[in-house]
């Protein structure tokens, strides 16, 4: 099982859907949601995912695929 | 010795020893050097420093190392009065740091020569880093010169004089298909699992305490006051903010007055402007956008330390300002043309940037404003290629007088 730490940044048509949700399902991935700002156009989340390593980087492409662009955590992200 | 006491989250407030971290386990917050400012301040004087050999380790009680450095020679870089450019854009007191004079032709050999050093201390034998151009080049002089092993990853499209740049060190180059974006991906999954020192991911907090000495040398060539104005191009954020930084620490050690007054303009290419449009919208979080630019040592779509450099902006007083490709090129030229100096298109976009804050009066007459040139321009010259136009003659009198005499 590993960690990572990742933002994912949806564009405005994605908004509504469930990624995150079938993102955990399909692909046995523990989702944590550390902090998160969405509104009618945009948002991002910033999230910790656990599981099998094989797993986060089929689910990481699958969410890409889907067009939503995910970046590592690598400094600060906004406050709250 | 050396006066770092702790690595210290910036939002929770949480410490860690002085170790290779960069993230707050708990709340995922970017680390930060903090120092035992107190003793500091006990061994630290104006005196004392001008005593100092030249070069950014006369700074050394300022930065978190206290052994043996691994230094190639760097900074103590001109600071330049620009008269001749002031002339042209209506400021009175405008200088020049000209950090193209270091050992590999940026500023990056300052945090590069800092976290190299910790990484030695903390017994990595082998470096690495994600780069758009300069830190790739810097990280490779210092492995060498070290001994040390160094895989040095930039985007494929980076410029030809960048690679021979990195590559002449004998690094392990690799180029990876991809924007910086998707090359620091990469890079944050190798750090999981190879144990090497990644400069700009795992040693960050130590990387970004070196860029602090390009303020401390400025504000002592200057005669220890801190400039009015500074005008500084971003890629992640993180130089800017130590800028901010390295000003506070001296007024905080009593050698610059207090508070520092010094309005911080941030500046990016239009192409990639992630930092500037969140200011313009005058929103904290940073929208991650698709770079496309010129001035590819800034080409960041994700800037990492954007928001801390936001807080920076907002809380010197200071602005933000984007400049389009055809500006950054007028800009490296107009600095040629009048100060003498060739800049690569980071400094385009500084001083096309100036132009702007100056016209619009935000940058007055007569505030002392320093513009940071971080970047040498041989390395991405083939951008300005349509410069040279040479009269071409045969090795004789007539010929020289037929094709260029009538214009003498
Ligand atoms: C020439 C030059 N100037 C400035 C910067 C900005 O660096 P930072 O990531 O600290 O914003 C870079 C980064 O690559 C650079 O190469
Ligand atoms: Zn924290």
């Amino acid at each position: 099982m590993v960690k990572r730490q990742v933002m994912f940044t949806f564009p405005e048509k994605l908004i509504k859907e469930p990624i995150i949700y079938n993102l955990g399902r399909q692909f046995s991935i523990v989702t944590n949601i550390r902090r998160a700002d969405v509104s009618e156009d945009k948002g991002w989340v910033v999230l910790e995912l656990e599981g099998a390593e094989a797993d986060i980087e089929r689910g990481i492409a699958w969410v890409t695929s889907r067009g939503v662009r995910v970046d590592p955590i690598i400094g600060d992200i906004v406050e709250g | 010795m050396s006066y770092a006491r702790a690595l210290h989250c910036r939002k929770c407030g949480r410490e860690y020893p002085v170790e290779a971290r960069s993230l707050c386990e708990s709340c995922l917050s970017p680390l930060d050097v903090s120092y035992d400012y107190q003793a500091m301040a006990k061994v630290v004087s104006r005196r004392k420093l001008a005593k100092q050999p030249l070069g950014m380790w006369r700074y050394k009680d300022l930065l978190p190392v206290s052994g043996a450095v691994v230094d190639i020679g760097t900074g103590s870089t001109p600071l330049v009065r620009a008269d001749r450019l002031g002339g042209e854009l209506g400021l009175d007191e405008l200088y020049i740091k000209n950090d193209c004079l270091n050992p590999t032709y940026s500023f990056k050999d300052r945090p590069v020569s800092v976290a190299v050093t910790k990484a030695r201390e903390f017994g990595f034998d082998t470096l690495a880093c994600a780069s758009t151009g300069n830190l790739a080049a810097s990280v490779a002089a210092h492995a060498a010169k070290a001994k040390m092993k160094a895989y040095v990853f930039v985007p494929a499209d980076v410029e030809p004089g960048k690679l021979v740049g990195a590559a002449i060190y004998n690094p392990v180059l690799v180029t990876v298909n991809g924007n910086y974006d998707d090359v620091n991906r990469l890079c944050a999954r190798l750090v999981e699992r190879y144990n090497w020192g990644f400069i700009n991911i795992n040693l960050r907090p130590y990387y970004a305490e070196g860029s602090k000495t390009l303020s401390y040398e400025v504000v002592e060539q200057l005669g220890w006051r801190a400039p009015d104005c500074v005008v500084y191009p971003a890629a992640s954020g993180l130089s800017f903010t130590r800028i901010w930084k390295g000003l506070e620490e001296l007024a905080m050690l009593g050698l610059i007055e207090q508070p520092v007054n010094t309005h911080m303009y941030l500046t990016q290419a239009a192409g990639s402007s992630p930092i500037v449009n969140a200011f313009h919208s005058g929103s904290l979080h940073v929208n991650p956008v698709k770079p496309d630019t010129i001035a590819k040592s800034l080409a960041i779509g994700n800037p990492a330390n954007g928001n801390y450099a936001l807080m920076v902006v907002s809380q010197s007083g200071g602005g933000a300002c984007a400049v389009t490709d055809e500006e950054i090129l007028d800009g490296v030229k107009l600095l040629a043309q009048t100060e003498g100096i060739f800049a690569e298109p980071a400094g385009g976009v500084v001083i096309a940037s100036l132009k702007k804050l100056a016209a619009s009066g935000v940058i007055k007459k007569n505030e002392l404003t320093v513009a940071f040139i971080t970047g040498a321009g041989p390395r991405t010259q083939e951008i300005v290629s349509d410069i040279v136009h040479p009269f071409i003659v045969e090795p004789n009198l007539e010929s020289f007088e037929k094709v260029v005499g009538v214009r003498v």
